[in-house]
C-alpha cells in the first residue's frame, strides 16, 4: 500500500499534505456522486407525479411524494396487451431462479469435487472443455436450443428456462468449486478412504461442511446471473412465462399510451431490488465471485 | 462389483455434465456452423451450399454498421473503463478511512441488470426531460445533449451506460492487484525517496500485467456479448444506428425469420470471442502446467 499524502521524510510540509488529502477526498466524493446519480434519479422520479416530472427538474427532490407509480408498476402497468404490472413476472423470475441456482450449484459442487480430488486420466481435458463453454457467446447456441426445447415440449415454459440456465451455468459453478477444493489437501481424501469412507460419504461428511463460503459465492453469482439474464429470457419465453427483465423492457418500451416515466423507474427499481439487496447484504461474497469468475485459476 | 463401482463412481458423476457440455455447447456450435452454410430461411435446411450466408452477411449494410459499432463501442468501453478503474483504484489505495463504503458505492451498478441500467440511462439521457432539459432549465438555453436520438452519436450513449455499469468492477480488480504487490519493494523505494507517482508508474503498474490482461478479457467479452443494454437503451435505433452483432443476430433469428443469417452472424461473433480468449486461455493453462 502506498500513500500519496505521506511521502517519506521529505519536503512537502504539513500544509501540502492537508491540501492533497482534501483533493483526494473531493475526487472520491465526486466519483461517488457519479455512481449514485442514476439511482438517485430513479428513486426520486419514481416518487413524483407525471405532472411534476414534466414541469420539474431531473435532479430535484419530489415536492410531493406519491407511491402511485409503485402501485402501478407492481400490479397495473402494461407489458404489451396485458396490464398486470410486474408482479406475475417477478414471481416467474423467483420460480425460475431458485431451482436453477440450487441445481447448478449442487451439480457444480459434485463436479468440482471430482475434478479436484478424484483425478483420473482425462479429467483435466474434460474440465478444460467445460471451462471453455463459459466463454462462448450464447448467440451461437440460441437457434438449436430453441428447436430442442420445442422437441422436448418445454418451449416457452419456466422448466425450459431452468433447463437452459442449469446447462450453461455448470461450467462456472464447476470452476468455482474446483478451485476451492483444489486447495484442500488430498491427504484428507486418502485418509478417509483408508478408513473405509466412500465417494459420497467423503463428500457429505468432509467436503460439504467445509464448503459454506464457496457455496455462498456460487449461489450469489448464479442468482445474479440468472435474475439479470435477458437473452435467454427473451428468446425462450412466451407471454405469461417471461422473467422480470423481459417484462421490464416491455413496460419501458411499449409504445401505447402516455409515457409514464415514474412507473418505468419504479418498475426498474423493483426488478433490480433482489440482486441489489444481495449485494448490500453479502457484498464481500459478491465481489469474490466476480473476481473468481474473471481471474480464472 | 462394489470395487468396480467405487473406482468408476467419480467418472459416472462427472459424465452427465460432460455429455451435456459436449451436446449443448460443442454439438450446438457444430449445428449452428452447419446451418450457416445452408440456404435456411424461416426453417433450417441441411443441404450445404457453401459460404453464401457469409457473403450475404458481409454485403449487408446493417451488419457493416453492427461491426463498426462493435469496434467503436468495444474500444471506447474497454479503454475508458480500464483508465477509470485504475484511477479509482489508485485513489482508493491511499489509506482512505471510508474505503469500504466508497467501494460499495462504486461497485453496486455491477449488481444491476443491463436492462435496469439501460432503463435508467434512457431516462437520464432523454433530451426532452433529462440532462438536456435540466441544464437548459438552469439558464443555459443553448445547451444541447441529444445523443440518444442522434444516429451519429447514439452509440456513445451505450458507452456511457456501459462504463458506468462496469468500471467499478475494473476498480475492484485493480485494487486487488495493487494490494498484491510486494510491500517490501514499495517500502524500499519510499526509503530511497522515490516520489509516489514514480513508484506507481515504474514499480506497481508494470507488475500488474496479468490483471490488465484479465480486465481486458472480461471487458472485451462483455462488449462482444452486449445485447440487453442496447435493447433497453436505444432498441438498436435510431433506425439501426446502434445495432451490434448480438442485436443483429437476434433480429435475424427471431423477428426476420432468417436463420441462415442468424447462424452466420453468430459464428462470426464466436470467432471474434475466440480470437481474444483462446490465446489467453492457452497461455493460462500452459503456465499452470509448467
Amino acid at each position: 500500500m502506498t500513500d500519496l499524502a505521506h511521502p517519506p521524510a521529505r519536503k512537502s510540509g504539513a500544509f501540502g499534505k492537508i491540501v492533497l488529502r482534501w483533493v483526494l477526498y473531493i475526487l472520491l466524493g465526486l466519483f461517488a456522486l457519479y455512481y449514485l446519480m442514476p439511482l438517485f434519479v430513479m428513486v426520486t422520479t419514481s416518487l413524483k407525479s407525471l405532472e411534476e416530472i414534466r414541469t420539474g427538474s431531473l435532479v430535484a427532490l419530489p415536492r410531493e411524494v406519491t407511491f402511485d407509480a409503485w402501485k402501478t408498476a407492481w400490479s397495473g402497468a402494461c407489458t404489451g396487451i396485458q396490464c398486470e404490472g410486474l408482479r406475475p413476472y417477478f414471481w416467474n423470475s423467483v420460480l425460475l431462479a431458485v431451482p436453477a441456482v440450487a441445481l447448478s450449484t449442487f451439480i457444480g459442487a459434485l463436479n468440482g469435487y471430482v475434478v479436484a480430488q478424484w483425478r483420473f486420466p482425462g479429467a483435466n481435458i474434460i474440465f478444460s472443455l467445460m471451462l471453455f463453454g463459459c466463454f462462448i457467446p450464447f448467440q451461437v447456441v440460441l437457434l438449436p436450443m430453441a428447436r430442442l426445447l420445442g422437441l422436448m415440449g418445454i418451449a416457452g415454459t419456466i422448466p425450459g428456462l431452468i433447463f437452459v440456465h442449469v446447462i450453461y451455468g455448470i461450467g462456472f459453478t464447476t470452476l468455482f468449486f474446483r478451485n476451492y477444493y483444489v486447495s484442500i489437501p488430498s491427504e484428507l481424501t486418502k485418509a478417509a478412504k483408508v478408513d473405509g469412507a466412500g465417494f459420497f460419504r467423503i463428500f457429505w461428511s468432509i467436503f460439504l461442511p467445509l464448503s459454506l463460503p464457496i457455496i455462498v459465492v456460487t449461489v450469489i453469482w448464479q442468482f445474479t446471473q440468472i435474475w439479470n439474464d435477458f437473452l435467454f429470457g427473451v428468446s425462450f419465453s412466451q407471454a405469461g412465462t417471461q422473467p422480470v427483465t423481459v417484462a421490464l423492457n416491455n413496460i419501458v418500451n411499449s409504445t401505447t399510451g402516455v409515457k409514464e416515466y415514474n412507473v418505468d423507474m419504479a418498475a426498474a427499481i423493483i426488478a433490480a431490488a433482489p440482486t441489489l439487496l444481495v449485494y448490500i447484504v453479502a457484498g464481500k461474497y459478491f465481489i469474490r465471485g466476480l473476481t473468481a469468475g474473471s481471474v480464472k485459476g | 462389483m462394489t470395487k468396480w463401482l467405487e473406482t468408476h463412481l467419480p467418472k459416472m458423476v462427472l459424465a452427465p455434465s460432460f455429455i451435456a457440455v459436449l451436446v449443448f455447447v460443442y454439438g450446438f456450435i457444430a449445428w449452428t456452423a452447419w446451418v450457416s452454410l445452408t440456404r435456411s430461411r424461416l426453417l433450417p435446411r441441411y443441404e450445404i451450399e457453401g459460404f453464401i450466408q457469409y457473403k450475404r452477411l458481409f454485403a449487408a449494410p446493417r451488419w457493416d454498421t453492427a461491426m463498426n459499432n462493435l469496434f467503436i463501442f468495444g474500444a471506447l468501453f474497454i479503454i475508458i473503463a480500464m483508465v477509470l478503474g485504475l484511477l479509482l483504484a489508485i485513489l482508493l489505495d491511499q489509506k482512505i478511512r471510508t474505503e469500504g463504503v466508497i467501494r460499495t458505492i462504486y461497485l453496486y451498478p455491477m449488481a444491476l441488470s443491463m436492462i435496469v441500467t439501460g432503463t435508467a440511462w434512457k431516462w437520464i439521457l432523454n433530451p426532452g426531460l433529462g440532462i438536456e432539459a435540466t441544464v437548459q432549465g438552469w439558464g443555459f438555453e443553448g445547451f444541447s445533449f441529444d445523443w440518444l436520438v442522434d444516429p451519429d452519436m447514439a452509440i456513445y450513449t451505450i458507452v456511457i451506460a456501459a462504463v458506468w455499469q462496469s468500471s467499478g468492477f475494473v476498480m475492484a480488480l485493480f485494487l486487488a492487484g495493487l494490494r498484491s504487490v510486494d510491500e517490501e519493494i514499495i517500502k524500499a523505494a519510499q526509503v530511497d525517496g522515490i516520489p509516489t507517482w514514480r513508484i506507481y508508474s515504474a514499480i506497481i503498474i508494470p507488475s500488474m500485467g496479468p490483471i490488465f490482461m484479465s480486465a481486458f478479457i472480461v471487458l472485451a467479452h462483455l462488449a462482444i456479448k452486449s445485447f440487453d443494454l442496447v435493447i433497453a437503451l436505444t432498441g438498436g435505433g435510431p433506425g439501426y444506428a446502434t445495432d451490434l452483432p448480438a442485436t443483429y443476430m437476434y433480429a435475424m433469428a427471431f423477428s426476420r425469420g432468417d436463420i441462415g443469417q442468424a447462424a452466420s452472424s453468430a459464428m462470426i461473433m464466436m470467432l471474434v470471442v475466440f480470437a481474444i480468449v483462446v490465446p489467453y486461455l492457452y497461455s493460462e493453462l500452459r503456465a499452470k502446467n509448467d
